[in-house]
């Protein structure tokens, strides 16, 4: 999950990481106040999770109150590379900036460890300086049981050539980003541009978080910080649900049992709509391996609700679960969605293979429903729902 | 000979006594794998019947080892207790920790893959994240189905549980050597490129299927091995070819990340290793056929 700039700034004060004070507005109105707590003047700074806001008139000073109620009319609203604006953080304007560095710790899946970036050649995209001068960039593994202490941050600032004078506040920022790493259990922590300004100081002035959502049994805070908003709503209710859902702009509705089937039907989906009008899937939704009628249910009524989706397919190996119980579950869920009340009126192509496969066939064919049309391979399947999404 | 499993390998479950513990030991063992023990600390020196088979339970893996000298750990433990259980089935030195548990924070993954390193390598970590490993005919570590295939000569590795089962299926007639399910979480403890060493080497495999997906470079470093590395014949299959940028497929490591990870980029990288690669798991299968019929 990738945070907003105030909400990295908030993780960050919070483990001691030196940031300037501010706060996340959603009305215009509102900058006045934020304004005059700073004591009159302010950045205001829209949140958008995509880069070169600056660039796209995202980030402005304001001198006044006035201005700054001004500066965020502007913001709220405006579109920057698709992402709306609808919040702005009214900042703390930075003292003179005198050098711009960046620092940042990230999961090094490569190496199946931690790795920490720095260099003095911030305030503008790391990998452009990766690419250019990549001797001024400073990559460091970081062992994952023992951590950034004082010495490995010294380690780092020496790689990365730091100034002597601000070695010191560098080894501060890097132990305190450290433990917004670890303690929030973050893939990513990046400070760009950590600046040095005219009192010396060291400050991040903008950052990025992204942060494991495998850790949310653990981090009960996080919750809060989703962004529910932006959130797909069909995305949204799939979540209530407990559903693995990702909303995609296709017409086959796609039900499936395992991440990598789910994603190998997609593409299946995606080959055989060539043929049929260049029709895509319409989704991803992993049911898991046990699949009940009841989380079948579910799973249909997402797809059923999602007004682009012409036809279904549901693609299920049976492994562990047996096809007969599969089978039962679709004919179960069907009939429990028309008691329900929901409109299902669209083609469902059900392809089942593997344990006990002859049996859930034999479900399907007695229950003889007539939006239910078997296909026993994958490819032949997935042909079908192409070919009965495109007819619609 | 197969891979990292035979029927001499003796099965420890760590988390045996919970529902998916129970329900998993008990096909393991209709399987044929030789489950010597359990492991709880909450319910050491009891024994559990499975199907008229007495498990004893020990209370740390080390005693496990001890009493029946187990090579092989089974874990389905929550994710909450799984990085402590992986570090002790390190510390008790056992050489092969399966770790099936779905779920575990990366920071977790990553600090006992690290533990195990500085502890010198001697536990082969698979998963987490992961079905397990079947050598068909010997013995089932984790949670594929035992009766999707037969014994044969064709080695599988996968990110996917099911995508390994539909390609077990695919080629059932010809059967496997050993089928190795690695997991789809951003941190593993064995990658494609371990166990495609390992078939490389295996005399009781002719060809090797690797199946990939989206996220990370695994792939594409697998590619580089095989060119330099793999003599056997190897087909491939990428699954994510219409993932969306940024979104988590199912997989908590399955995201296409700005230009990186993408289905593309890895079909590419395996077609340049001389890798066929297969449009859809059936056409996988059918190229797999292919090459063994030479």
């Amino acid at each position: 999950m990738d945070l907003f700039e105030y909400q990295a700034r908030d993780l960050f004060a919070k483990h001691d990481v030196p940031v300037l004070a501010g706060e996340v507005i959603d009305t215009p109105e509102a900058a006045r106040a934020a304004t005059e707590r700073l004591g009159g003047k302010s950045v205001v700074k829209a949140q958008v999770k995509v880069g070169g806001r600056g660039k796209a008139g995202g980030v402005k000073l304001a001198a006044t109150p006035d201005e700054a109620v001004a500066r965020a009319t502007d913001i709220l609203g405006m579109d920057i590379k698709g992402h709306t604006v609808h919040k702005v953080m009214i900042a703390e304007t930075a003292p003179e900036i005198l050098e711009e560095y960046y620092v940042s710790f990230l999961l090094d899946r490569a190496n199946r460890t931690f790795l920490s970036i720095a260099s003095v050649e911030g305030g503008v995209e790391i990998e452009e300086v990766a690419a250019s001068r990549p001797e001024a960039v400073a990559k460091t593994p970081i062992d994952a049981n023992e951590g950034v202490t004082e010495e490995k941050a010294r380690e780092i600032v020496a790689a990365a050539k730091f100034p002597a004078e601000v070695a010191d506040k560098v080894v501060n920022v890097l132990v305190t980003l450290w433990k917004t790493f670890i303690e929030e259990d973050a893939l990513l922590v990046e400070v760009n541009p950590l600046a040095k300004v005219a009192s010396g100081d060291v400050i991040a002035l903008d950052g990025k978080v992204s942060l494991d959502e495998n850790a949310e049994f653990r981090q009960p805070e996080h919750e809060a910080l989703q962004d529910k908003a932006a959130a797909n709503p069909l995305e949204a209710a799939a979540k209530e649900k407990n559903l693995n859902y990702v909303k995609l702009d296709g017409e086959v509705g796609i039900i499936g049992n395992g991440a990598g089937l789910v994603m190998s039907t997609l593409d299946v989906v995606a080959y055989a709509g060539e043929a049929h009008g260049g029709v895509k899937p319409a989704n991803f939704l992993d049911i898991g391996g046990g699949a009940s009628a009841a989380v079948m249910a579910n799973g249909l009524e997402i797809i059923l609700g999602d007004p682009d989706v012409k036809s279904v397919f549901v693609n299920v190996f049976g492994g562990i679960t047996a096809c007969d119980e599969v089978a039962n579950g679709i004919v179960q869920a069907l009939k429990l969605l028309e008691d329900r009340g929901e409109d299902v009126t669209k083609p469902l192509v059900v392809r089942l293979d593997g344990n006990n496969a002859e049996l859930g066939r034999q479900i399907l064919s007695d229950a003889n429903h007539p939006l239910v049309q078997r296909v026993d391979t994958m490819d032949g399947a997935a042909d079908k729902a192409a070919e009965l999404a495109a007819a619609k | 000979m197969a891979i990292f499993l035979n029927k001499d390998s003796k099965v420890i479950v760590q988390g045996m006594t919970g529902a998916t513990g129970m329900k998993h030991t008990k096909l393991m063992l209709a399987d044929g794998t030789n489950i010597v023990g359990g492991v709880n600390p909450r319910k050491a020196g009891t024994s559990v019947d499975i199907d008229g088979t007495e498990i004893p339970v020990f209370g740390t893996v080390a005693e496990a080892i001890e009493k029946t000298g187990a090579n092989v750990s089974v874990l389905f433990v929550p994710p909450a207790f799984a990085k402590a259980a992986v570090v002790e089935a390190i510390d008790a030195e056992i050489p092969l920790a399966v770790v099936i548990t779905e779920g575990i924070a990366v920071h977790d993954s990553a600090a006992f893959y690290a533990y195990a390193v500085s502890q010198g390598n001697k536990t082969r970590i698979i998963g987490p994240n992961c079905p397990g490993l079947i050598t068909p005919g010997q013995s089932n570590a984790g949670i594929i189905p035992g009766d999707i295939t037969k014994p044969g000569r064709i080695g599988l590795v996968s990110k996917s549980g099911t995508l390994t089962y539909q390609m077990m299926y695919e080629l059932r007639d010809i059967g496997f050597s050993s089928a190795v399910g690695i997991g789809g979480d951003p941190v593993i403890g064995t990658t494609h490129i371990d166990a495609l060493a390992a078939f490389e080497a295996d005399p009781d495999t002719d060809l090797i299927v690797m199946i990939g997906e989206i996220g990370g470079d695994a792939e594409e470093r697998a590619a580089a091995f095989i060119k330099e590395n793999v003599t056997k014949p190897v087909v491939g299959y990428v699954a994510g070819f219409t993932a969306p940028e940024g979104k988590t497929m199912g997989h908590a490591g399955a995201i296409v990340s700005g230009s990186s990870g993408t289905a593309a980029a890895k079909k590419e990288a395996l077609e340049a290793a001389g890798v066929k690669v297969g449009k859809t798991p059936t056409e996988t299968a059918k190229l797999a056929r292919e090459l063994l019929a030479g």
